[in-house]
Parts: structure tokens; C-alpha cells; sequence
């Protein structure tokens, strides 16, 4: 699983049934520095997350399990929301922060 | 998932006995901001794209749950059509 921030959102009308009623987000990945790794990519979200938040994400065939019994063509999911996360290296990070734009919130 | 834009075709006659009927489409991988990322890809049509669009794509065995492809020698399908992107900070 790896570190992200959702920047933003996909809209795609016609799709996989698999797909249907599901919300797909741009995801930057981050390093726990808040450095962006890599390109962006396409998540599945299983979690409610929105933008602006950080999220971890799994990768491969695992994308799909959160979606059990339902088939998700995923290969990307976003299965959790950070509340905050810590290293013991604090000589490159920045402290942790409350990210700037909070999205929804869940009860 | 990434996004790519269909920049054409793949037809192949000598194939996979369960490629028979797939639609191969030459894919090139983009950023959200368009720029292209990589080389391009084939990838299996499951939606009828077509050249010029921006669609989803589904990588390595994940591919294989899209609709009708369970069985199939491939590692990358095309599973939606984009129709807008989204970015925080636009409308």
C-alpha cells in the first residue's frame, strides 16, 4: 500500500457494470514527506474519500477485494483515510499536518 | 487505474485462441493534464472506444475482471470512457 492525495475526480458515463455507482479519484502519490512519487493515476475509492485528502491505496489484483462479492475491475483502491502519519526521520519530513481541505467527513 | 488516449488499432490474425473476437486498441498512457507518460500500450476494448478518446485502463491481472475477458491472455483493459477529469482547485 502506498501513501497519496486525491487531487481530483474522474466522471466516465459509459463503463464497466462492475464500475457502476462507484466513485473513481485521481490519486498523487506521496512519500512521507509529502513529496509527489511517480505519475498520478486512478483509484477506486472504498472508503468515501474527496479531495484533498491523504489516503493510502492498494495496488493489483487486491484492489478488488474491498468490493467482495461485487466483480470491480480495479486495480487501484483507495482503503483508508489518514488521520495523520509519523517517521522517525525527521530530518527531511515536515511535521505532520491536518491536510488543508477537508472532504467529507463520515459519521 | 491510468488514463490513456486511443491512438489506434491492432488487428492480428495469428492469435490467441481466446483473443479471437477481443478489440485490440493501441493506447497511449497520459498525466490528468494530458501530457503523455510512457510508451504505448494494446489493450483490450470492452466499452467500444475509439481513436482520440480518454479512457480507463485496467492493468495487470485486475484486467481480467472486466466484463467477458475472465479467461483471456491480457494484462490491460479498456474499461471506461472519460468523459471529464475533475481536478481539485477547478470547477
Amino acid at each position: 500500500m502506498q501513501l497519496a492525495r486525491v487531487i481530483g475526480n474522474v466522471v466516465a458515463t459509459i463503463k464497466d457494470p462492475g464500475l457502476v455507482g462507484l466513485t473513481l479519484l485521481v490519486l498523487q502519490p506521496l512519500s512521507p514527506d509529502r513529496e509527489a512519487v511517480g505519475p498520478a493515476l486512478v483509484a477506486v475509492d472504498s472508503v468515501g474519500a474527496g479531495a484533498g485528502e491523504e489516503v493510502f491505496f492498494v495496488r493489483g489484483r487486491e484492489a478488488s477485494l474491498p468490493f467482495l462479492p461485487q466483480r470491480v475491475p480495479t486495480d487501484a483502491s483507495v482503503t483508508g483515510i489518514c488521520d495523520q502519519w509519523t517517521t522517525t526521520s525527521t530530518s527531511t519530513g515536515t511535521a505532520p499536518q491536518t491536510p488543508k481541505h477537508r472532504g467529507r467527513r463520515r459519521p | 487505474m491510468i488514463l490513456a488516449t486511443v491512438v489506434g488499432t491492432v488487428v492480428a490474425t495469428r492469435k490467441d485462441e481466446h483473443l479471437v473476437g477481443s478489440k485490440l486498441l493501441l493506447a497511449q498512457p497520459i498525466l490528468p493534464d494530458g501530457e503523455p507518460r510512457g510508451g504505448p500500450l494494446v489493450a483490450v476494448d470492452t466499452v467500444d472506444a475509439g481513436a482520440g478518446e480518454t479512457v480507463l485502463i485496467v492493468s495487470g491481472s485486475s484486467a481480467r475482471m472486466a466484463a467477458g475477458l475472465a479467461d483471456r491472455p491480457i494484462d490491460a483493459a479498456i474499461v471506461g470512457i472519460v468523459d471529464v477529469i475533475h481536478m481539485d482547485g477547478s470547477d
